[in-house]
């Protein structure tokens, strides 16, 4: 009996609150809804030529090299949460190795690949072990800011070159490192870049800045607000923990400032809910993150809400220079190169380059890097003494139609 | 107003332990904002009381911290994701007519429930079951509900990888009426109106049914219960099955209001801060964790924005709670599911 009327109960309760769900719905049937395309105040096309140095350093060389013996190594993430970006990496490391050794035939470079899972835990164990490996003389890596932090110091004590193709903390060059060079601008080049994307490009007068709790998200947005000045808003300037997804508050501060644009200083995984909740309360501006955000993954977890998605990173768009393009593909069964792709194609080509004009040990080879000064498809690479590039582009992304396409350099 | 304007206002400032920043206390903001917060606070309370209710339920029975009920609540919003995906939805609206997505959210809220039903059934039977079997002390229950809800999370992990699973959008929120200048939307409406016809529900199951009875005889003294008839170990299992429903119908409201929220750790954070609803509330207090949940939403929204940021959210909420089981130990309604008076 009072099994029945719970039954019941339970039926009646599940129906009213559907109904309701239902009523709600109908009334979304009049609003304009989520579009494809961007729903921001200013809509910039999509770029698809990028100037490329016309005498940028190709993997191949002269075809007459002589060596034996000699391996370059990748360390970074293959499994783990972030593996994408180290498959990204070690496909173009991988790209570039295969055009040597095939123009090569006197000089056959070994690839050897080492997992570190991107956590800064593991990461010192796995650069050991590299590091004891006496034929490798050169290594791309380490791709994260933290794990390259974690291991800075053991590639020192073992002489062994290495140039990481996306770590951007700007701290990582003040070590006193000797063995570190960065191939890609730091995040003091990336944070003034977003604030004149923001008040230049992207039109905005008043940008709302929200950062997370990480070191990256809280150096960058600092970098971004000393650039941004008055154009900054404090009253709607907010601090979020990484791992939190519900935003209402923070969604109801921006939207009573009403601003032009937000800056979101952080990773994707907070970045995409946020933005999908700011634009379910009504958000029309532009929303912005940095190369932490731009990733595919943003544009799944924030769902059509990420039409009004735009991102600056230090990364080449390496799937918009042909060549590249196709010679990826084919070596990869057809995917399209990936955020990073062409950095880590390039690193390599500075590390065989060296081993093609004879610097064979680690010392000559740290040497040859140091004193590097050529074209690579990404950019130009001649480093300063602590291992940072001297002019980097930062450049604009947008998405478009569920895809991150390219929309000029910042 | 100005920065500058805010803080001749307000002077009244604190040192912040990072030495490089201020708090000020925003108090426009916070009246500005107060009526968007309450609203928010509630709706996402409502969520924390559906979870709290498992947490108390357990409690009252077993006397036991159930910490794998985080990880019941997020097995019911893969439910949810994986109905969803299934029926087509995705990252847009999908702009459904209201009877098709009454029925599609009916199916998912149905999956989600039955998910984590027999999930924290399977947790009673193979995590608790032997322990009490054996007569284990209660310190290592808890390390075993911890134990539990790290397997469950990685569990999830092995089959669906650490990033959250692309967005389900149920339907797009629309402003429905405007109450003290603040926008009322119908995901809203649609979340505390049917968690409080659950909690209504839930409330005449404890206090009225047989099962209910029955569960408040063993929370009481489970020896006497048992020597009356009741049979202790079927009401165990059913205040975990009930905990899981109420975790399954949470599962779809997060996701209905957080469309990329089901990821493996997903419901860590969801479930400390409805175990904290619990202990406000009082635990093992099935209204108590009603309202405890209504409150840790509401003094979590007042305190960020009163504060100035978000990252206080968490913090305000626990220093609240600190504070009140100062003066009320056992919580606001104090520890009662066994009680008369519940």
């Amino acid at each position: 009996m009072s099994a029945a009327r719970f039954a019941r109960a339970v039926t009646a309760v599940a129906v009213l609150s559907l109904a309701l769900t239902g009523c709600a719905a109908k009334n979304n049937a009049t609003s304009s809804g989520a579009g494809s395309g961007p729903t921001g105040p200013v809509n910039l096309p999509e770029q698809t030529a990028l100037p490329v140095p016309g005498d940028a350093a190709k993997p191949a060389g002269d075809g007459k090299a002589k060596c034996s013996g000699v391996t370059i190594a990748y360390a970074g993430a293959e499994s783990g949460g972030n593996a994408q970006l180290g498959i990204n990496i070690y496909s173009g490391i991988q790209l570039a190795i295969n055009k040597h050794n095939t123009a090569n035939p006197g000089c056959q470079v070994a690839f050897k690949k080492y997992d570190t899972a991107g956590d800064p835990a593991q990461a010192p164990g796995v650069v050991t072990q590299v590091v004891g490996s006496k034929d490798i003389i050169g290594a791309v890596g380490l791709p994260f800011s933290g794990e390259s932090k974690a291991t800075g110091g053991i590639f020192q004590t073992g002489g062994l070159v290495h140039i990481t193709p996306s770590a951007t903390n700007p701290s990582l060059t003040t070590n006193g490192w000797t063995t570190f060079f960065r191939a890609l601008g730091n995040d003091s080049v990336q944070g003034p870049a977003a604030a004149k994307f923001l008040t230049g490009k992207l039109k905005a007068k008043k940008v709302c800045v929200i950062q997370d709790d990480s070191d990256y998200g809280i150096g960058l947005a600092k970098e971004t607000n000393a650039t941004l000045g008055g154009s900054a808003d404090t009253a709607c300037s907010d601090k979020v923990t990484t791992g939190q997804k519900d935003f209402s508050a923070t969604v109801s501060k921006v939207m009573a400032a009403k601003p032009d644009a937000v800056f979101y200083s952080g990773y994707y995984a907070e970045g995409a809910p946020f933005d999908q909740q700011l634009v379910n309360k009504g958000f029309t501006g532009v929303f912005l993150g940095p190369d932490g955000t731009k990733d595919t993954a943003f544009v799944k977890q924030a769902g059509a809400a990420s039409s009004n998605a735009y991102f600056v990173c230090p990364c080449v768009p390496g799937e918009l220079i042909p060549s590249f393009a196709q010679a990826f593909s084919a070596a990869n069964s057809g995917a399209a190169p990936g955020t990073y792709s062409l950095e880590g194609y390039d690193a390599a080509t500075v590390l065989l380059k060296g081993i093609d004009s004879g610097a064979v040990t680690r010392p000559a080879l740290l040497n040859y890097v140091k004193n590097y000064n050529a074209d690579g498809l990404s950019k130009h690479f001649q480093w300063n003494s602590t291992g940072e590039l001297a002019n980097t582009t930062v450049y604009g992304y947008k998405v478009q139609n569920g895809k991150i396409v390219f929309v000029g350099t910042v | 107003m100005s920065q500058q304007e805010r803080e001749a206002v307000h002077p009244l400032t604190l040192f912040l332990a990072d030495g490089n920043s201020w708090i000020n206390f925003d108090v426009t903001s916070f009246k500005e904002l107060f009526w968007d917060n309450t609203f928010n606070g509630l709706t996402y309370g409502a969520i924390y009381s559906l979870i709290a209710m498992g947490y108390t339920l357990v409690y009252g029975v077993l006397r036991l911290i159930n910490f794998a009920h985080s990880e019941v609540f997020i097995s019911g919003a893969f439910a949810v994701y994986f109905t969803l995906s299934y029926l087509g939805f995705g990252g847009a609206d999908p702009g459904l007519s209201p009877v098709a997505l009454v029925g599609d959210l009916l199916l998912a809220a149905v999956a989600a429930m039955v998910v984590s039903g027999i999930v924290a059934v399977i947790l009673e039977r193979v995590a608790y079951r032997p322990l009490r079997k054996r007569n284990a002390p209660p310190l290592v229950f808890l390390i075993t509900a911890i134990g539990a809800s790290f397997a469950i999370q990685y569990i999830w992990y092995a089959f669906r990888g650490a990033n959250a699973e692309s967005a389900v959008i149920m339907f797009v929120p629309h402003p429905v009426f405007t109450v003290f200048g603040t926008n009322i939307d119908d995901q809203q409406i649609t979340i505390v109106a049917a968690a409080i016809l659950v909690m209504v529900v839930v409330d005449r199951f404890i206090n009225h049914s047989r099962f209910g009875r029955g569960i408040r005889a063993v929370a009481q003294d489970p020896d006497t219960a048992t020597l009356m008839g009741v049979n202790k170990e079927r009401i165990i299992m059913i205040t975990f099955l009930v905990g899981g429903l109420l975790a399954g119908v949470a599962a779809l409201f997060y996701v209905m209001r957080v469309p990329s929220g089901v990821q493996y750790n997903g419901g860590f954070n969801l479930g400390i801060k409805a175990f904290a609803a619990a202990v406000l509330g009082g635990i093992g207090n099935i209204r108590g964790a009603m309202l405890g949940g209504v409150l840790i939403g509401l003094i979590g929204n007042y305190g960020q924005t009163l504060l100035g940021a978000s990252q206080w959210s968490d913090i305000i909420a626990f220093v609240a709670l600190v504070v009140i089981l100062m003066f009320r130990p056992t919580g606001v309604l104090g520890e009662s599911l066994g009680k008369a008076r519940v």
